[in-house]
């Protein structure tokens, strides 16, 4: 009933999601739900669109907000102990970026920050009382930790043209990509500048047996953890009259 | 074959992980002993959440402690009584450890208290252990009769009040040493993830002066009672029991288990112990050397937001 809800959202999201400028951009995605099934080992959708007079498309694809600590470690009586923590909240679950030419060649530094289009310009929000350089180091090893985990692109996808009007691009998603409601923004850039966007909602959703047994974990843990008991005494058992003869 | 864990949040290939229950039960077959040190430690080297595998091992350990209970039984080589009041100090120390585990977790320490706990406690036994059966090694070379010992001595834990009677194991103790053993047995599994028998074993041979024969199947009585509420109290409040790995596991585990309790028939007891104290000993210099190493990256992230 719960994991609907994700997809519920969507499909209410897709209703309204128009373009900004209706005539400039049209995008959509070739799926607008990954869903995380017990085979699942990652996915790649494809992102496809036209514009109607030349110009240049990024697109960015932002994961759920979360907020996460960073911990730095220190040598302490000669072992490592983490010691200074940061925490940032409005952190992105999941980051990629593409575009069709080097975004530092399409946009300057304050237009790329509106829209946090590239890992530099994301709004990432530290604890008030941090200073400027502890912020900054502590910032880029969040982006370094997330893109080791494959949450954050290390580079820039590329966006291809087909023609002057069409171009398409692929996301690839990893198989521990967090569930929740991402949004893929598309932007269209003409002389330095942003003059359209469009939007498009992409659901991460658990579905199925591993879906039934994540929400089963989490709503009635209890439970749960005693039908987990339950079966691993059966096994055992099943395991001691098996082999009894050995 | 992948497939994806719903708890842990990772994909999987499934023989790989039908393989390393396999390779830890036989080493559990062949020692005698739960294998939790083991299999812990690489859970967490494949990038399984050490909370997951810690809340998961429990699980796992219930189902292999019942298998080998199962066989101690039949040999009526368990106590159940003692092992149900060790259990009694048993179940505080789970319920402790784990709300421990929950509070080092959030001050972001519980990993460096994993391997610590790992460190001092494996290497301390393996030292232990690896220093005795050198000795028993040359002792059976020099075929001497080495004097053993007084069989029953007194020490000021002898003294200790609420006297109970085990008859199984002709003991007249006070409570608090198999409560306490228990007690310490219980924060273990919690906090690291393993039965304990490592510790237990030598415990209950030393300080209660049980009979040899009864020790196995009473650890491991105490083991399956431990692990279970452990496991049901991860799941209930941490939500970290990967039943899907577990599982997984568990059938490796018990194959592999098998296979391990044919091959011990080729080893001698001491030999055994020096081989297990050797592995234990490595495990241990293992996460000794990665504490002091400089990591490749000082820094370390934990989601601490709203997760939907």
């Amino acid at each position: 009933m719960r994991r609907w809800s994700g997809v519920m959202a969507v499909l209410a999201l897709l209703a309204v999601s128009t373009p900004v400028r209706a005539q400039t951009l049209v995008a959509d995605l070739s799926s607008h739900l990954i869903a995380i099934t017990t085979g699942f080992t990652g996915t790649d959708v494809v992102l496809f669109g036209a514009i109607d007079q030349p110009g240049d498309v990024a697109v960015v694809i932002e994961g759920p907000e979360t907020a996460q600590t960073v911990r730095r470690k220190d040598r302490v009586a000669g072992i490592w102990i983490n010691n200074e923590t940061l925490k940032f909240t409005h952190v992105p679950g999941f980051y990629g970026v593409a575009s069709n030419k080097p975004l530092d060649a399409l946009l300057p530094s304050a237009v790329a920050q509106r829209h946090e289009i590239g890992l530099d310009h994301l709004r990432m929000l530290p604890r008030a009382d941090a200073d400027a350089a502890t912020v900054a180091e502590f910032r880029a090893a969040l982006i370094r930790n997330k893109q080791r985990e494959g949450l954050y692109g290390t580079e820039v996808g590329e966006v291809v043209f087909l023609g002057q009007r069409l171009f398409r691009t692929s996301i690839s998603f990893p198989a521990n990509v967090p569930i929740g409601l991402y949004t893929v923004s598309v932007f269209l850039i003409r002389d330095q500048d942003v003059v359209g966007a469009q939007t498009t909602p992409l659901a991460v959703s658990k579905i199925g047996f591993s879906a039934d047994i994540f929400d089963f974990a989490q709503h009635d843990g209890l439970i749960y953890g005693l039908l987990g008991v339950l079966l691993a005494v059966g096994a055992g058992w099943l395991a001691g009259t098996v082999f009894r003869k050995g | 074959m992948q497939i994806y864990l719903p708890i842990a949040e990772m994909s999987v290939n499934v023989f790989w992980v039908l393989g390393l229950g396999t390779m830890v039960g036989f080493l559990s077959g062949l020692f005698g002993v739960g294998g939790g040190f083991l299999m812990t430690p690489l859970l967490i080297f494949i990038g399984v959440p050490p909370a997951v595998a810690v809340g998961t091992q429990a699980n796992q350990l219930v189902g292999a402690g019942v298998s080998g209970v199962m066989y101690h039984w039949r040999k009526r080589n368990v106590d159940v009584k003692l092992g149900l009041v060790m259990q009694a100090g048993g179940i505080v120390g789970t319920v402790l450890g784990v709300m421990l585990f929950g509070m080092l977790q959030r001050l972001g320490h519980i990993d460096l208290v994993i391997s610590l706990s790992y460190v001092i406690f494996l290497g301390g036994i393996s030292g232990l252990m690896l220093m005795e059966s050198v000795r028993a090694v040359f002792r059976g070379r020099r075929k001497g009769g080495a004097s053993r010992g007084k069989l029953h001595h007194h020490t000021w834990l002898h003294g200790l009040p609420f006297k109970m009677r085990f008859p199984r194991s002709r003991l007249y103790i006070s409570v608090l040493l198999p409560v306490g053993i228990g007690f310490v047995g219980g924060v273990l599994v919690a906090i690291m993830g393993i039965g304990g028998g490592f510790l237990l074993v030598p415990a209950m041979i030393y300080i209660l002066g049980m009979p040899t024969t009864l020790v196995a199947g009473t650890s491991l009585l105490q083991i399956i009672l431990t692990t279970g509420v452990a496991a049901v109290l991860q799941a209930a409040t941490n939500h970290t029991v990967d039943i899907l790995l577990a599982m997984m596991l568990l059938v490796g585990g018990v194959i592999g288990a098998q296979l391990g309790s044919r091959a011990s028939g080729y080893l001698k007891g001491e030999q055994a112990r020096a081989l297990l104290a050797l592995t234990v000993l490595g495990v241990a210099v293992k996460l000794a050397v990665d504490l002091v190493l400089t990591p490749d990256d000082l820094y370390s992230i934990t989601s601490t937001g709203p997760r939907p």
